[in-house]
């Protein structure tokens, strides 16, 4: 009896041990997850909450709510964030004077501050190149140009970010819709709907699109409490951001951060279907460009050299 | 119906069944896939910020490691040709085994885009907004699963016949066969357009991406087959026939020959030129303003490449003592060139000129190997069912006698397959 139990018995007892060591094993791989920050998790809410422009009205306050709960929850600050829609009869349209930026970089930071973008890791929607007189081959530009004075006579400055395409490969490429452009012109990021999968970040020219690798490092003290759901409220991570030309504000009659800092007047901004505005002047008036103009997404950002007075005529006229 | 669970329970109990060998194939893959699995849960506490990538180069190891097995997959295909298209009929039982590899293949390429994914928990908005045609990424999400679809028929579909000892009725699988066969190349095509339909991108935005992509998965695919069928007939019962292990050579040569003429083709439009579109050819192959990460690299597939020639297009040995290492190099050269060769330098420079070089993490290049662990483990797991059912001894009426049944089966282990990395 003893002698037939025992193979059976043995093999039950190594099916056992094989199965607790098989579930250990499991768990001891899977124990990196009990770090998992519980914001991290989507709650149930997050989770059924539909696309942006599938949203009624009600699905949205419910879901701007939640947003300020979360701010308040992880900041401690009291924000506002609304939901500002496009006006008919606008497209924003940007544009540049080369002759006038000194590359001082001011826009870069007035951004970061006005969009609660993380400051560690650091991210920053502009991006300014120093180039060679002679050329605009933006691969011959110094991104990492550290002077003590701007700007430096043998330079000028190009600040680029997102031109805002009229057809606009980042939001082609997006499986899941994620991304699009609203009727002003504005490309912009469902940043609760993105799943990460960087495509738009591929597909895009102008290098204008970010990724949140990881769990973006916002001080309280320096959150913006005015936000938008579109824009600047804060982003998880594993999502897309962008440049949105400061929607929430400039919606709202006012204009960008990166354009109300500078402090050189090389920032021209507004509505081009209103024949008054100054960035309807320009394009009339001056000899404006666009980059890569060959790849045809048709960009709303627009750079120009003034023909008159110009720093560009030569280091004497400048002084 | 009941059958038909019966048969899976007797394919999950085979698949622990096997000598010390087979034994320890699998628990080192296991052991790889568990460290891999742990850098994932490591990822998605920390984010994608465990791995090697940035803003400037935002594709790396996975995307690159889902290009190259997306052609492993297509290239089974490669033996269903001669078998239905031209009626070699010897090859028969052998596009099983490919149209497993696909199998496996696929499954591996939807677990690195799934790696891949900033936020997986989200990936269910991929039901709810589909857009579709716009973007080439949900033209691949169909033609991967469909592929897949196609050979779990197909393969699932012959085995159980084969394990129930009916006849296969034609209607019932041949048509997807033929479907089978233009959807492998599709597969290979569409994730081709992903990268080529990139206009802001001149390294990826060129048409002779999609021709080279399926040159290369055809020689690619077919050289991990013959290792593969090497391995089999060695370590099991099962006999492969010679002529089985000869055409695939054949088409390997033939894949390798074109791959290396798109590739001087491509070389010499992008160079001679010297348009500053060539610039991320440059990195690649000389290096760029000092940064020459992927020099070594490239150099050294393309050295493997043409020593895996050279050996096939030697004359012709009975032994394949030459075959082995020269598939398993050519394997390995292209998994470099089509991998980090293709992927990594369309991001170098950034569309703004600016040089980030990328190197892979530990962290991602585990998550990497513990997925081609699993992807092995499975194909193995299926050869492992396969044999028996082809050779009549794991049948409907055969007896289970579990303890004695290793002595007949042997262990099914393709051991020693590289896992490129």
């Amino acid at each position: 009896m003893a002698e037939q139990a025992s193979p059976t018995r043995r093999s039950f007892l190594r099916k056992g041990v094989t199965a607790v060591a098989g579930m250990s094993a499991m768990v001891a791989a899977l124990s990196p997850l009990k770090d998992l920050d519980p914001e991290d998790v989507p709650s149930l809410q997050e989770l059924l909450q539909k696309h942006y422009r599938d949203m009624d009205e009600g699905e949205l306050d419910t879901a701007l709510e939640r947003i300020r709960d979360e701010v308040k929850r992880r900041y401690e600050v009291d924000a506002v964030v609304r939901d500002v829609r496009s006006t008919d009869g606008v497209e924003f349209v940007y544009a540049l004077n080369l002759s006038r930026c000194i590359g001082c970089r001011e826009c870069v930071h007035a951004c970061v501050a006005e969009n609660n973008q993380s400051r560690s890791p650091e991210m920053q929607y502009i991006r300014v190149l120093e180039m060679p007189r002679g050329t605009i081959d933006i691969e011959q530009g110094n991104h990492h140009y550290d002077h003590p004075t701007v700007p430096d006579a043998d330079h000028f400055y190009m600040p680029i970010q997102c031109h805002q395409c009229a057809d606009p490969p980042c939001t082609k490429v997006c499986p899941v819709q994620a991304t699009w452009t609203e009727p002003d012109g504005i490309t912009v990021v469902d940043y609760d709907w993105c799943i990460g999968c960087r495509y738009c970040e591929a597909a895009c020219p102008y290098w204008a699109r970010r990724f949140n690798f990881t769990e973006p490092g916002l001080p309280s003290e320096d959150v913006n409490p005015n936000m938008s759901y579109l824009s600047n409220r804060p982003r998880s991570k594993g999502v897309m951001e962008k440049c949105t030309f400061c929607l929430h504000r400039s919606r709202e009659g006012l204009m960008p951060a990166c354009l109300e800092v500078c402090p050189t007047g090389s920032r021209k901004f507004g509505n081009v279907l209103d024949p008054d505005s100054e960035v309807s002047a320009i394009l009339r008036t001056k000899r404006v460009f666009v980059l890569k103009e060959e790849v045809g997404t048709l960009p709303r950002f627009f750079y120009y050299f003034d023909e008159r007075s110009s720093r560009a005529a030569g280091p004497e006229d400048a002084r | 119906m009941k059958q038909y669970i019966r048969f899976l329970y007797r394919c999950g109990r085979l698949s622990f069944e096997g000598d010390w060998r087979y034994h320890l194939w699998m628990l080192s893959l296991t052991v790889v896939a568990l460290l891999g699995l742990n850098a994932y849960a490591q990822q998605l506490v920390d984010g994608l910020v465990t791995t090697g990538m940035s803003d400037q180069v935002s594709w790396g190891l996975y995307i690159s490691n889902f290009t190259f097995l997306v052609g492993m997959a297509a290239a089974a295909v490669m033996l269903v040709i001669p078998v239905y298209v031209y009626r070699n009929e010897e090859l028969h039982d052998l596009v099983i085994f490919g149209e497993l590899l696909a199998v496996a293949a696929i499954m591996m390429c939807l677990a690195f885009v799934t790696v891949d994914l900033g936020r997986p928990d989200k990936a269910h908005h991929m039901l709810m907004k589909f857009n579709f045609p716009m973007s080439m990424l949900t033209w691949d999400v169909i033609v991967l699963n469909g592929y897949l679809l196609l050979n779990l028929h197909i393969c699932g579909y012959l085995i159980y016949c084969a394990y129930q000892k009916r006849k296969p009725s034609r209607a019932f699988y041949i048509p997807f066969v033929f479907m089978a066969i233009v959807w492998a190349i599709s597969i290979h095509t569409v994730t081709a357009f992903l990268y080529v339909g990139l206009g802001g991108r001149p390294f990826w935005n060129s048409a002779i991406i999609a021709p080279r992509f399926l040159a290369s998965a055809f020689a690619a695919g077919p050289a991990f087959l013959i290792v593969t069928l090497i391995i089999l007939d060695r370590v099991t019962t099962y006999d492969v026939p010679r002529k089985a292990i000869q055409t695939l050579r054949n088409i390997v040569t033939v894949a390798l020959i074109i791959n290396m003429f798109l590739l001087v083709c491509e070389m010499f439009t992008e160079l001679y030129a010297g348009s500053a579109h060539a610039a991320s050819l440059k990195y690649l192959f000389f290096g760029l303003h000092g940064h020459n990460g992927l020099v070594p690299w490239i150099w050294s597939a393309l050295a493997m490449e043409v020593a895996a020639l050279i050996i096939l297009l030697m004359p012709l040995k009975r032994r394949s003592a030459w075959l082995v290492p020269a598939c398993l190099m050519l394997v390995v050269g292209i998994w470099i060139e089509k991998g980090m060769g293709l992927i990594v330098p369309g991001f170098i420079p950034s569309p703004l000129g600016e040089i980030v070089e990328y190197t892979p993490t530990l962290n991602e290049t585990l998550v990497s190997l513990g997925i081609w662990a699993f992807g092995l483990g499975l194909y193995t797991i299926f050869v492992r069912i396969t044999i028996p059912v082809l050779s009549g001894r794991l049948t409907i009426d055969s007896v289970d006698h579990y303890g004695q049944f290793e002595g007949g089966a042997h262990a099914e282990s393709p051991a020693n397959k590289e896992i490129p990395s």
